[in-house]
């Protein structure tokens, strides 16, 4: 199963929130995907100059020959701007994938499911809300999204639609910086009482998967195994500085 | 495109670091399958820990896992023009799966 570089044609450029943006890739020539993996684009200049980044697929796999990736400019960065400013539709970049086989849920692995985010990290997470939902499967699901502020909420719109669809699939926001007039939901950072609060319906036996910053993933390990969950139970992707 | 590709150069910082799942593509690439789900064993702290929740630092020349329990060096990859070096004396194993396709 070699990993080979195919070329994608960029379909579909979306606003998600006014610093993240979602890319439609069609690829002709994929294999498929499971909720949670990435892929790899490598962006190549005239004279030989290259950058790779991994960015997690957003889409279900139900949708074939087409990847979605959702991305957050990083200011300074240097290929998230590029992605934001420079692509169109139209437009071909390098990708490699499938990539990765621990962050990974599908309906077959069962649940109870809770996924924890934060901010861009919610993009894997989506996928396997995707999938669940495409999967027709009734695991109970709950989401815990922590945001900066209202207008940062990524894929608000289709999560609402989700917990309307009366399958099984909650979700839990909380605004840590800005909250909107008469807002109900969590106004503070990913904290023990909140797990506590968004687990108890699911029951003790669930499957855990956190994705976002390292302070906020390592708080939810953290916190799930002290309420009791077995740490294979708990499935953690992180990105933000390492090593301070 | 390749104008707008030469600007990014101009950036003084890289997109911020992540841990191993986010440099699976390239273990791919070396190990020839599917990695981030494997254990490996920290040959400095005798921790097991699954590549995917290393440390990883992309900043440098090349890419450095670091154990998750001692932050040790574990596995250090460097691509050359010509060649690709890894550096695995930072593992006391890694317990690769026969999976189909491998
Ligand atoms: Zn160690």
């Amino acid at each position: 199963m070699p990993l080979d570089w195919q070329l994608a044609t960029v379909t579909a450029v979306r606003n998600e929130t006014p610093t993240v943006r979602s890319f439609t890739l069609r690829l002709p020539g994929w294999a498929g995907h499971r909720p949670g993996q990435h892929v790899d684009l490598r962006l190549t200049a005239e004279d030989g100059y290259s950058v790779e980044r991994s960015y997690s697929i957003a889409s279900e796999p139900e949708r074939t020959g087409e990847v979605d990736i959702t991305v957050e400019r990083i200011p300074g960065g240097e290929v998230s701007p590029f992605l934001h400013e420079a692509v169109v539709p139209g437009d071909r970049l390098e990708v490699r994938g499938p990539i990765g086989g621990y962050f990974v849920w599908e309906a077959a692995l069962g649940g109870p499911l809770l996924l924890v985010a934060g901010g861009s990290g919610v993009v894997p997470l989506m996928a396997m809300a995707r999938h669940r939902a495409k999967a027709g499967s009734h695991v109970p699901a709950r989401l815990l999204f922590s945001s900066r502020g209202p207008d940062e909420i990524i894929y608000r719109a289709e999560l609402d639609r989700l917990a309307a669809a009366g399958d099984g699939f909650a979700v839990a926001h909380t605004l840590t910086r800005q909250q909107p007039p008469g807002w109900t939901g969590y106004a503070r950072r990913i904290d023990e009482q909140m797990l506590t609060e968004v687990v108890e319906p699911l029951g003790a036996a669930i499957r855990a998967y956190a994705c976002g910053p390292t302070a906020l993933v390592e708080t939810v390990a953290n916190g799930l195994v002290r309420l009791g969950l077995p740490a294979d139970r708990i499935r953690t992707e992180r990105f933000g500085p390492t090593g301070t | 495109m390749e104008e707008r590709i030469a600007m990014m150069r101009d950036d003084p910082a890289v997109d911020l670091t992540v841990d191993g799942s986010g440099v699976g593509g390239l273990l791919a690439s070396v190990f020839g399958g599917e990695m981030t789900a494997t254990p490996g064993q920290c040959a400095h702290c005798n921790t097991v820990s699954i590549v995917g929740t290393m440390r990883a630092y992309t900043r440098g020349p090349g890419v450095v896992l670091r154990c998750p329990a001692c932050a040790e060096v574990v596995i250090r990859i460097v691509e050359t023009p010509t060649a690709t070096i890894v550096d695995v004396r930072g593992v006391s194993y890694l317990r690769i799966e026969r999976a189909a396709g491998r």
